[in-house]
């Protein structure tokens, strides 16, 4: 009989299940993972680098690259580091902003992740549905800062403008017009505000339309049912945060034990996995969405009722009015100075995380003083999870990687920097 | 002036009871102890590295049982600022021009540093899920020629990653580290990216060669640009703020 020897495969990095830019190397016995290597690193960028060469605020911009389905979470960690360093109390209503803003992009990131995950385990429609509720929350994001996805809009101090008072509407055009027209617009009436309660009084029934196609679906439950299985030991000694830690059993929330912004003020509930598989992560993930639109629900009551500055009045840090600026020498000055030199930080250290929606995403700023950082490292969640790959899928199926890879929800930008 | 590089005060008047804590345990492995902005920073010897590690995560009134991150900090040129000038030539100042900071060099102009102490440092930052509370342990490497710290791949596996990264972008070397790549730069990259010497438009640039019919690897052609000078500003609100606090004392 013929030698049967164990074989290197090449995973990625040009494989569509590879989310992006993962170079996986197997060695495979027949079907079964012996070893697995991951190479990471094709999109490296050198953000940290860059960020040494330019002051704070130009900076931001390279945030919302990182993990660019969760932008504003990533620029909230990197803001806040500054605001500590600069000892700066963010004005309420920014803060209420950014709140209510965290979780939409919790939203958006986890239904990206639903409807990719889907789409890699075999379930084509609900990519579909997922994308349909996205391009609603997108609207939000242009809304408030003229881009859909990259929108530096968390400023240090603040955020850059107060929401919108009418949201955008459809033109019509050839294709869009009549009824059709009218459908599209209906909740797009009043402000953004009035949009989002009826874009939360309706997204309920979505979650439950996306757990109709799978939480009862026998191939979507024959491919992570007992998939994947992280132990609670295994996740804390590989660094893990967010949903891989609530799924395996850990009410670990930064939102809960270590708030920030206004989480202290919102009810919400972390939910919990018990077997720590990929078909826990994803109830977690499907609960979690359920508890971020209750969360947007209470900020637009608040932000509703309470209207006030959305950034610090410090000329140092955040710009003049532009009115101000045409007849004020001063604003002028502070607004030339704060555009060209920027702001100096006072020399120091700090790490600041924020629970971004695939686990914490923090932000270690050194400065000695300049108007640069010194140094900035941004801890990004994905890189320690995809780091435990190994330990994760040995003696798995080939086809198991494929659902551990969607479960651990990578995303290039973020683990490449 | 040499600045102060955890840009810490004196310590606070009264240690908080997790300072306290941490004294008790570590003893003498501890050199310095700062709380600032709610968080604590300690530093410890290299050659204490992997004992107050390990001590750090076993003890049951600490249980640090999650490493966060580890990252390489490159101090050179720590506190210097690019706008200061002393002469003045017939063209006017040559201010925010001349300066050697980040980015401002090509490869063969980098800074050449005399061996400034304590160059490389290692920052760990820790969580106990426990207790609910975070630490950031720091390690200057000795040697700078050759950086080598312990590896803590044994106390958490999660550090594996992260150390290779601290090696691949500042040449940090991880003893004990099962599996030291390079890791986030490009296979037979040459140099390590992050260290303040390194040119940030970098050494070399790839494209296709459509004549020999694969990747070629050139010296870099852009220019060294950087629109903004470093400048270091004492800004009066904090020296106020300062000011008050020493008078309050």
């Amino acid at each position: 009989m013929e030698e049967i020897r164990n074989y290197t495969m090449n995973f990625g990095p040009q494989h569509p299940a590879a989310h992006g830019v993962l170079r996986l190397v197997l060695e495979m016995d027949g079907e079964t993972v012996m070893r697995a290597d991951p190479h990471v690193g094709l999109l490296h960028r050198g953000t940290e680098k860059l960020a040494e060469s330019k002051p704070f605020n130009q900076s931001i911009g390279y945030m919302d690259r990182l993990d660019y389905v969760s932008m504003m979470c990533n620029e909230h960690a990197y803001v806040r580091a500054i605001e500590a360093l600069l000892g700066i109390e963010v004005p309420e209503r920014a803060q209420w902003i950014r709140t209510m803003f965290d979780e939409i992009t919790r939203i958006l990131n986890h239904l990206m992740w639903l409807g990719s995950n889907g789409l890699d385990l075999g379930a084509m429609a609900v990519f579909l549905y997922a994308f349909r509720e996205r391009e609603e929350l997108m609207d939000c994001y242009e809304a408030v800062s003229g881009a859909r996805m990259h929108a530096a809009y968390y400023r240090p101090g603040g955020v850059y403008r107060d929401l919108p008072a009418q949201m955008p509407k459809y033109r019509e055009s050839r294709w869009h017009k009549g009824d059709d027209l009218k459908r599209m617009n209906a909740w797009r009436e009043g402000s953004m505000l009035d949009y989002l309660e009826q874009f939360c009084a309706d997204f309920p029934a979505k979650i439950d339309e996306y757990e109709d196609l799978l939480t009862g679906n026998r191939i979507w439950k024959q491919r992570t049912v007992d998939i994947g299985i992280v132990s609670p030991e295994l996740a804390r000694a590989w660094g893990m945060s967010g949903p891989m830690l609530r799924g395996s059993g850990i009410a670990w929330d930064l939102r809960k034990k270590q708030p920030y912004a206004k989480y202290a003020e919102v009810d919400f509930d972390i939910p919990v996995g018990s077997n720590g598989d990929c078909y826990d992560r994803y109830l977690v993930r499907v609960a979690e969405m359920r508890e971020s639109n209750r969360i947007i629900q209470q900020c637009v009551k608040w932000l509703r009722a309470n209207p006030g500055p959305v950034i610090v009045q410090n000329y140092k840090v955040a710009p003049p009015k532009r009115e101000e600026m045409k007849d004020d020498m001063e604003a002028l000055i502070h607004h030339f100075k704060l555009f060209s030199e920027g702001y100096s930080v006072p020399a120091g250290e700090v790490y600041a995380a924020v629970e971004a929606p695939k686990g914490e995403f923090g932000c270690y700023l050194v400065s000695d003083g300049a108007n640069k950082p010194f140094r900035v490292k941004l801890r990004a969640p994905g890189f320690a999870h995809l780091s435990s790959m190994d330990a994760v899928v040995r003696g798995h199926m080939l086809a198991d990687v494929v659902a551990m890879i969607g479960t651990y929800d990578v995303v290039f930008g973020e683990i490449d920097r | 002036m040499q600045p102060n590089r955890s840009g810490s005060e004196a310590m606070t008047a009264t240690p908080s009871p997790f300072a306290q804590k941490l004294e008790a345990t570590l003893g003498q492995r501890l050199v310095s102890l700062v709380e600032r902005l709610g968080e604590t920073t300690i530093e410890v010897l290299p050659e204490n590295w992997l004992a107050v590690a390990r001590s750090l995560r076993d003890d049951p009134a600490l249980r640090f049982d999650v490493i966060i991150d580890v990252c390489g900090v490159d101090y050179l040129g720590y506190g210097e600022g690019e706008w200061d000038t002393s002469d003045v030539s017939s063209e006017g100042f040559s201010r925010g021009v001349e300066g050697a900071g980040p980015g401002r060099f090509r490869w063969e102009d980098r800074p050449r540093p005399a061996a400034i102490p304590r160059r490389f440092a290692v920052v760990v930052h820790l969580l106990s899920i426990e207790h609910n509370q975070r630490l950031r342990l720091r390690a200057f490497c000795t040697d700078d020629d050759l950086p080598v710290l312990p590896s803590l791949v044994e106390v958490w596996p999660g550090a594996n990653w992260f150390e290779r990264e601290a090696f691949d972008l500042f040449g940090i070397v991880f003893e004990g580290h099962p599996d030291l790549r390079r890791i986030l730069t490009d296979y037979g990259f040459v140099g390590h990216a992050f260290r303040k010497d390194f040119p940030l438009i970098g050494n070399v640039e790839m494209r296709y060669d459509p004549d020999k019919r694969r990747v070629v690897y050139e010296p870099v052609s852009i220019e060294p640009r950087v629109l903004v000078p470093r400048t270091l500003r004492g800004d009066s609100r904090y020296e106020q703020a300062n000011a008050e606090r020493e008078a309050g004392k």
